[in-house]
């Protein structure tokens, strides 16, 4: 930094960017509060922020009414499920693309994102006519299937951005050296890659966690993750915000917690190659 | 062994043809250079001759077997890259031992071989550092080491030296020419200074636009150039090229002079003209004189030169050693 900035201004813009950050995370913080809160509680107004009697009997309901575990488990296996198999697919397709790029490779890169373009929702029909007949409803195998399919595309960009920063020159002596195919993509460009790779594996359990729209539709008990357990408690037979806040903290604890120890990562995974 | 022939070997690149059609034939345990301005086509051929890159045509043969369409690794070649592309998450052991590795050789056997290109490098101490622990000296010794290692029937540099600093470049410089005497291997060595080239190569071969212009050891090269662009590619400073008259009553299109070929003289000779620039070297000093007629013309003078800018000063060409060209740039001879 070669010139200093006015303190008033610095402070102004440090007041700014805490300002957007608080915002950015209120709705969660806002949620982990209501779900201490008694549902009366939780829509009086005005609204209580700190000073309520706080309890932790939201909590103790939900447990009791659902089972946490089988939920968040299905959300590890298909998290995780999903995100393994798209790295097997995605590290192979970027090497090609990186590194032996041939005249239409940008145009299939951007048409595999433009598959991101589509609403979920023009597909929906179609996929679940093939679930059923399928018999792939409500199985952890389908629901993995489509996750994977689904966030493929982001999967090979990422790595692709990442392996197009690795010198080429690098494989070539591999290749040198007598390295197969197989040799130069594990013991040469996967070590090199790791940061890459971690933080788009990183990025994508993130995504396929949250993800909402497929889980819920193809989903029901037995394959259901945490997005149908969420859903479960904004029923029609009333509003129970303080329980549903609950269940909403239970569901995304285990992913806030990886995301903040991962956040380095995360940030350097995301704005990698956006320099130089 | 290591005899490498080329044989009308071609490459296009979509409908670019960059190398149309190349001969060639290196002995075992030649030091060929392919010297040539960038974009030549030199690394091209290189990378050829390497397996990197898939020919459009031709043969290339490597001790009597055409590799053309045998991969890299099973070619028995070594190569060493202008960016050493050493592997940064390997210790200098184990870059240098991958080849090795990769061949599937005993543990005892790679240890052994691998104390033993370090010796040979004065890499001993560093053999557990990470490539970034080094200097770019070591990065190239280990990217040597990598190469001698698997002691192959050539050995492939890429401008081997283009990252290092003038006086370490001077050092690997004779290093690799000790390592080739101590070896006795096929090197082929790819550059674009023909300082190299001169001090390096048993014979050069001089590219321009894809195609082999000359072959010939240094001194062919220097004393009789085939071509316009030999002639004005080997030597340092560059050959003077002169037009009209002067070439014109020795039968020529243009005639070539070099710098040291020309006798300066502060009160008499051939040429007269006045020095617009001198460049002192201390042991010679470089003249830049404007010839009138003649047009720019740089002469060499030994040690120090006595007049400065502005000054008259006659240049005597030394007649034995003028080169004439053509209109189509190759040498006339006899």
């Amino acid at each position: 930094m070669a010139r200093r900035q006015p303190m008033q201004r610095r402070v102004i813009t440090t007041a700014f960017a805490w300002g957007i950050g608080f915002a950015i995370f209120f709705p969660i913080l806002w949620t982990i509060l209501t779900s201490f809160k008694t549902e009366l509680e939780a829509f009086s107004t005005p609204p209580k922020f700190l000073f309520f009697d706080w309890t932790t009997e939201n909590y103790g309901i939900v447990n009791e009414r659902s089972d946490y575990f089988r939920f968040a488990m299905n959300s590890v296996i298909l998290a995780l499920g999903s995100t393994v198999i798209a790295l097997l697919f995605a590290i192979p397709a970027a090497w090609a693309m990186a590194f032996a790029p041939a005249k239409r490779t940008k145009d299939l890169l951007l048409w595999m994102l433009s598959t991101k373009m589509m609403p979920p929702v023009g597909a929906l029909i179609p996929i679940y006519i093939i679930f059923r007949n399928t018999n792939l409803l409500d199985s952890r195998a389908g629901l993995v299937g489509v996750l994977f399919l689904l966030n493929l595309p982001i999967v090979v960009w990422m790595l692709y951005t990442y392996f197009k920063e690795i010198p080429g020159e690098i494989l070539e002596a591999a290749r040198m050296d007598g390295a197969s195919l197989w040799k130069e993509l594990v013991f040469v460009l996967a070590p090199m890659a790791i940061p890459g790779i971690a933080s788009t594996l990183l990025l994508n359990v993130i995504l396929a966690w949250n993800e909402a729209f497929w889980t819920l539709n193809l989903t029901t008990s037995d394959a259901a993750p945490l997005t149908v357990f969420i859903a479960s408690y904004s029923s029609p037979e009333g509003l129970f915000w303080a329980k549903l806040s609950a269940a909403s903290t239970m569901a995304i604890a285990p992913i806030l917690i990886l995301g903040w120890f991962a956040q380095r990562q995360l940030v350097r995974g995301l704005t990698f190659g956006a320099v130089k | 062994m290591g005899t490498i022939a080329l044989k009308n070997v071609q490459k296009k690149f979509g409908d670019v043809d960059v190398i149309p059609g190349v001969d060639l034939a290196i002995n075992n345990g030649e030091f060929v250079v392919f010297v040539g301005p960038s974009g030549c086509g030199k690394s091209t051929l290189l990378r050829l001759i390497a397996g990197l890159e898939d020919t459009t045509g031709g043969e290339i043969v490597i001790d009597g077997v055409d590799v053309a369409n045998v991969p890299p690794a099973r070619r028995g070649l070594s190569m060493v890259f202008q960016s050493y592309a050493l592997y940064p998450h390997m210790s200098v052991r184990n870059n240098i031992a991958f080849g090795l590795k990769m061949a599937g050789q005993p543990k005892e056997i790679i240890d052994q071989k691998v104390a033993k290109a370090a010796a040979t490098l004065n890499l001993t101490d560093y053999l557990e550092r990470k490539p970034r622990a080094l200097s770019g000296g070591q990065r190239q010794r280990v990217a040597i080491g990598r190469a001698i290692v698997r002691e192959p029937k050539a050995f492939l540099f890429d401008e081997p030296l283009s990252n290092l600093d003038a006086a370490l470049r001077v050092q690997m410089r004779i290093e690799i020419m000790q390592l080739h005497s101590a070896l006795g291997a096929t090197m082929i060595y790819v550059t674009h200074d023909q300082v190299e080239a001169m001090t390096m190569a048993d014979r050069i071969v001089v590219l321009n636009k894809g195609r082999i212009e000359q072959v010939g050891t240094p001194l062919e090269l220097y004393n009789r150039p085939d071509t316009l662009f030999v002639a004005g590619f080997i030597g340092s400073p560059r050959m003077n090229f002169l037009q009209g008259d002067v070439a014109r009553v020795l039968g020529a299109q243009t005639v070539g002079v070099r710098p040291e070929h020309l006798a300066l003289s502060t009160t008499s000779g051939q040429w007269p003209g006045k020095i617009l620039l001198a460049e002192h070297l201390g042991s010679d000093t470089f003249l830049h004189v404007d010839g009138g007629a003649l047009g720019r013309i740089t002469a060499r003078a030994p040690g120090e030169f006595p007049q400065g800018p502005g000054s008259p000063v006659w240049m005597t060409p030394d007649s034995s050693r003028l080169h004439r060209f053509d209109s189509e740039g190759r040498a006339l001879r006899g």
